[in-house]
Formats: structure tokens, sequence, C-alpha cells
């Protein structure tokens, strides 16, 4: 990751979301989380289900109202968008890639209607040929032929529907994709198309990404960097590489060693690494800490040593 | 290969559904063995017939299936010959599966006591009581904690871990010889699933179990499997020990799979993949149902149908390519990669069998 040139397209600073506020049943899915995503990078976020992370994604494409916090998207606080032509530039600049491509089309829609729904809202088509011409090249740009575009979607594959998702999620030429475990419904080699496709489209189009997932190899394979959630809180954040190589906090340590991996030889010997959750509720004040360069780990004042005693040992500090 | 450890034997079975639009192959002849003790991964995408295998073995296939061919023999007898009466006094007690999906194959309005007793009630005319102590055991050996106070529980008072521990403990109580996991973990976070599959591999060895392991995970087969079988399109494809699918595959399907799924030390700008989609199979291609998306291809693969070829012993792919006459090809690099971990594997081997060598201990490499 090039931090030099980096330039902040969307800035997550003391998130809180919370939901049945003042409630018995209060939930904290985000618990004051902070972290930057550059502009043309790919930001993963991992964690296990119920640590925050949908919540997170969902929050920053202001699906949510934040509890607390602000989310700045090219330097403007997406809750200040009042007026109708800010909130729909803010929408076409953010769009998703949804998890479930049975459940995120509508089964009653062709799909070029689905793929140009966006095109409608915002009127980017200047008639009925040029929004067709459109929706052509939106399929073929993800891998579809136009022959499809007057289809349902029952009628394809779960890869093929997760492409449709993709289509429509360009159809508005957006800046910032959020994808939300776009290929955990998939299978392994059509998982494989589908990050390439998403790959291919951010060379092309310099897209940057929140990928959101649990499949730790393929977020370490799609991301540049990554950030690891659990129970509401932003544990580490670091280079892809980094992170897997070097983990610095205790969770994210456990998590990487509990990825299968297919290879029996290194899993015969493979030794899972278990979590002790209970020292988050010691009541220590912890934040985000940078330890070694662009490497940050939640700590308490007097973890800090410890961490960046753990990064020395990993060569992460250059003196 | 009838020999006495086998204790289930899956030949030339053909099943196919009968719908409005004509029939689906769902499995071509498929045969396979399962020994005592051991644990069979079939992997594959869906539809390749992995889930319709194991459940034409249990005899809960949907109305509209349709057995055309074939036997499984359990102890002597073929199930597929049985009533349905005499299969219910084998399903939960003989075999026994854990399915998918730990939120929907629990009852939600009987306590979890009772469901895992229910077994023993059905099968060995157990009294309640006595099966309700019965499963309070198997609920502390399958780490349920605070076992007697939650045997009164109901499954929604349960996290997604826990309540497959329940499903298995519901599978096991009757210590069935085989047990089939249909995509256990797949539902689960892989610290949970990592717990789950310890659990599995802990209770196979205590009641020796055969485990079929259905998944499209290879990562989770490579922890579990003794053998593999590779479906594609409602066949085995290749079959062999866990190392030999994974340091020897043959099968250009199988250098697929074990390509496009990433390690964590995959790198470049694009990840090997599969193109296209698996065939219709209400209309089975001819040949090799697979070379529409092989690039390994020969012209024969889509006039006539490959045969096994034998690798060694235990191991068998169904590909022309292993035929004398054809051309030699070139895997692609992660398959030539972990071949050569294979022959050095091969290597330790023999070296270990010589005792006068001291065993070397070889580092991971980075």
């Amino acid at each position: 990751m090039d931090y030099e040139n980096a330039e902040k397209i969307l800035e997550v600073k003391h998130l809180k979301q919370y939901f049945n506020v003042g409630k018995p049943d209060e939930v904290r899915a985000v618990d004051d989380i902070s972290f930057d995503i550059y502009k043309g990078e790919t930001f993963g976020l991992v964690g296990e289900s119920g640590s925050g992370k949908t919540t997170t994604g969902r929050a920053i494409i202001h699906l949510y109202e934040p509890t607390a916090g602000e989310i700045l998207f090219n330097g403007k606080n997406v809750d200040t968008f009042t007026s109708k032509a800010e909130q729909r530039e803010f929408r076409q600049d953010m769009q998703m890639i949804f998890q479930d491509p049975y459940a995120s089309l509508n089964p009653r829609m062709k799909v070029k209607d689905i793929v140009a729904e966006g095109i409608d809202i915002n009127h980017l088509a200047k008639d009925d040929a040029d929004r067709s011409k459109k929706v052509e090249d939106l399929l073929e740009t993800v891998g579809l032929n136009k022959d499809h575009s007057s289809r349902y979607p029952h009628e394809f594959s779960g890869g093929q529907r997760q492409r449709i998702g993709i289509a429509r999620a360009l159809a508005v030429d957006p800046k910032f994709v959020i994808a939300d475990e776009p290929i955990s419904a998939l299978d392994v080699s059509i998982q494989a198309q589908v990050v390439n496709l998403m790959k291919k489209l951010q060379r092309e189009q310099g897209l940057t990404y929140l990928f959101i997932a649990h499949d730790l190899s393929m977020v370490k394979y799609i991301s540049d960097r990554i950030g690891v959630m659990h129970y509401g809180r932003m544990l580490e954040i670091a280079d892809s590489d980094e992170i897997y190589a070097h983990p610095l906090h205790d969770y994210t340590k456990s998590l990487l060693s509990a990825v299968p991996v297919p290879d029996p030889e290194f899993e015969r010997t493979r030794e899972e690494i278990a979590y002790d959750a209970s020292n988050e509720g010691d009541g220590k004040e912890r934040t985000l800490v940078e330890i070694a360069p662009h490497h940050w780990v939640r700590a308490a004042d007097d973890e800090i040593g410890m961490y960046t005693q753990r990064a020395h040992e990993a060569s992460l500090i250059k003196k | 290969m009838d020999n006495e450890k086998d204790i289930l034997e899956v030949r030339n079975l053909q099943v196919n559904f009968k719908t409005y639009a004509g029939d689906v192959k769902a499995i071509r002849n498929v045969s396979f063995d399962l020994r005592k003790g051991e644990t069979l991964a079939i992997v594959g995408e869906s539809g390749s017939g992995k889930s319709v295998t194991t459940r034409t073995i249990m005899g809960l296939n949907a109305r509209n299936a349709d057995i055309t061919s074939g036997t499984i023999m359990y102890k002597g007898e073929d199930l597929l010959k049985k009533t349905e009466k005499e299969m219910e006094g084998i399903r939960g007690q003989d075999i026994a599966e854990i399915f998918q999906d730990p939120m929907t194959s629990l009852d939600p309005t009987m306590k979890i006591g009772r469901q895992i007793a229910e077994p023993l009630m059905v099968h060995k005319g157990m009294k309640k009581e006595k099966a309700l102590a019965q499963a309070l055991e198997m609920m502390k050996l399958v780490g349920i904690t605070d076992a007697e106070n939650r045997i009164n529980d109901y499954p929604h008072q349960f996290s997604g871990g826990m309540r497959q521990r329940i499903v298995i403990a519901i599978a096991l109580i009757n210590y069935p010889e085989i047990l089939i996991a249909d995509e256990p973990t797949t539902a689960l976070d892989v610290t949970i699933q990592a717990q789950i599959l310890n659990l599995m591999k802990e209770l196979q060895d205590k009641i020796s179990t055969s485990i079929i392991f259905i998944t499209h995970d290879l990562g989770v087969v490579a922890g579990m499997a003794d053998r593999v079988a590779v479906m594609y399109a409602g066949k085995i494809v290749e079959y062999g020990t866990v190392d030999e699918i994974f340091y020897n595959p043959k099968h250009p399907y199988t250098w697929g799979l074990l390509s496009s799924m990433p390690t964590l030390d995959t790198g470049g700008d694009e990840l090997p993949s599969i193109p296209g989609t698996p065939p219709d199979l209400l209309d089975p291609p001819t040949g090799d149902a697979f070379a529409a998306r092989n690039a390994y291809a020969l012209k024969i693969d889509t006039e006539q149908e490959p045969p096994f070829f034998k690798v060694s012993d235990t191991h068998y792919a169904a590909t022309w390519l292993l035929h004398p006459d054809a051309p030699k090809v070139t895997p692609p690099d992660q398959i030539v990669a972990r071949q050569k971990k294979y022959a050095e594997m091969q290597k330790d081997l023999v070296k270990q069998q010589r005792p006068s060598i001291p065993v070397e201990e070889e580092e991971e490499q980075q």
C-alpha cells in the first residue's frame, strides 16, 4: 500500500451504532470505531457474525442514522446531506453489492430494468435507445451478454445473478462500492470468477471497495488493507500481507489460526490459538494505537508496550 | 475392492428427478466404498450430486426421485430394497445425519433434552427418564456447558455453534455406524467451525463411527478427510487418499478446484478460475461433462466418456489425460508445486522406512 500519495475517500470517526437505545435490550452493534479508506484501495472488513461488520457497511451508506460519530465521504459529512440533490449525488457515488444474489434481485423485474433502475432514477439516459445501450454495455462489462437483458432473475445461476447485482451497482458510475459478503453464497469455482471481475473493474474504473467478508483467505487476496472487528469494535488495522503474516492482537491471531488451509500436511500440524475475550470487559480505556507504521491495534495505555514489543520481534518497526 | 473393512458399498447408483421439463440426471453411475472408522469427504459444486447421494443412502429423497439402477450394500443388505418402515429403523440408529443448517434442523417447540433423547426412545424403546439421563451425558460429551441447567431449554436459547453441537448430540446418541455430515459447518464462523470439527474428530475416535463428510470447502477437507471423492455433474471424477487428491491430483476439474481457492499465500492480479458454469443435467453432454470448461480438453472428451484410470491402488481418476496415448500436459503452476511437494513427501516416506536415518523435522516453508 502506497501511503505517500494516498488520498482519503472515506473517514469514519468514532462511529457508534446502537439499536433499541435506552431499552433493556440495547444492542451496541458498532461501538466507537474509526478508520479511513483511501481512494482506489480495497479495504477488507473481517470478523465473526455479530461483530458489527455489516452494520458498519450499512451505516456508511447511510441506511441508518448513526447514534454518534461521523462519516465523511470526500471530506463531507454524509449526515448533513439534506438537499435532494446532495443525497442523490451521494447515492450515485456510493453503491452496494449484496450477499445473497437470490434475495437481492426483484424476481418480477427483467434484468434490463433491474440494471437500469439507477439510470432511470438519476436520469442518466437520454432516451430509450441510450438506456438499452448503457444496459448492454454494463452486462458486457460483467461478462454477460445483451441477450440476457430481457430475461428474469430466476433464469440465471448464482454466479450470473451476482454479476447482475454488480452491473446494477456500476450503472450509476459509482466511486465507492460496499460489497457485503459478495461471494459467500457462491460455489468455489464461481467465487474466483466474481473476485477476478471485481478486481478487473477496480483497475479499469478506479473503484474503491469496502469488502466485508468472513472468508479470510479470499479477503486477504482481494484487500490492500484489512480491519478486524470483534464485538462491535475495531481491534486491528494493517496492510493485508502484514496482518496475516504478523498479527499483533490476540484475537486476530486466534481468528487466523482457525482458517482451514487446503493442505493436509499443514492441517495435521495446525494449532488453534484460543482467544480469551474476558479481558475486553476489564473496564480499561482502549483506543486504536499506531504500534508500527500504519499498523493499528486497539490497546489500553499499559498494553502499548507489549504490542510494541511484539512488533519489534516481528521486525515491523525499523530503527 | 470388496473387503471386510467396507461398511458401505455404493455401486452404479443412478438417480433421476422427474420434472416437467424432463428427467434431471442428478446421479450418473456413482460407486464408492466407505470403510470402518474412516472419514470420506465428497467435494464438488452445488448441483454436482453430493447431497443427493447421501440422501439416497438415507432414503430421504424427494418424491420425484427415481433410482434407476444401483445397489447400496450395508451389512450385507441392499438399502435400496428396504421398505420405508425398515429404513425408519435404520435412520438415526445405524446411519445418522448432521444437517447443514442448525437453525432449521431442530424442532423449535421441543426442549433440547427431549430432542436428544428421542432417538433412544424411538429406536431402543427406552423410558423417558433413562433416555434423558443419557441425553445429559451426551450433552456433556459434545461440550454444552452447564448441561444440567440447559437440558430444558429450547433451541432459540442457544447460539449457532451450540445448536450444531445439539444436532451432533442427536445424531450420535445411538452410536451410529455411519454418520453423514452434510456441510455441517458451512453456516458457522471460522472459530466455531474449528471447534465443531475438532469435536467431530474427537467423537469419531471415541465411538469409531465412519463419516461421510460433504463440503465444498477444501480447507475443511484437508483437515478432516482420510479419503476424498471429487464429484462433478453427477459423477465421481477422481478419488484417492487425502494426500493423493491434494498433492497429486490428476483430473483437470480437481486442478481447477484446488487452484481457484486462494490460500493465505496467494498473490497476483488474477485468481485462476474455472470458466463457465456446470452443465445442465436435464441433458448431460456426451463425453466428459467437464470438457466445455476444461482448458485441457482433448477431442475425445467431447465424444466418449472417460473411464477410471488407475493412478495407484487407492487413487483413480476419470480423465482421458491419463490414457497412455494422451499428450503430456503441464498442470497449472499451483498444481505443479503441489506435485513437487508430493514427490518430496514420498522420498521422506522411503527415508522413514529405513530406521538408521534419523527423521528430520522439516520447517514449514514461508
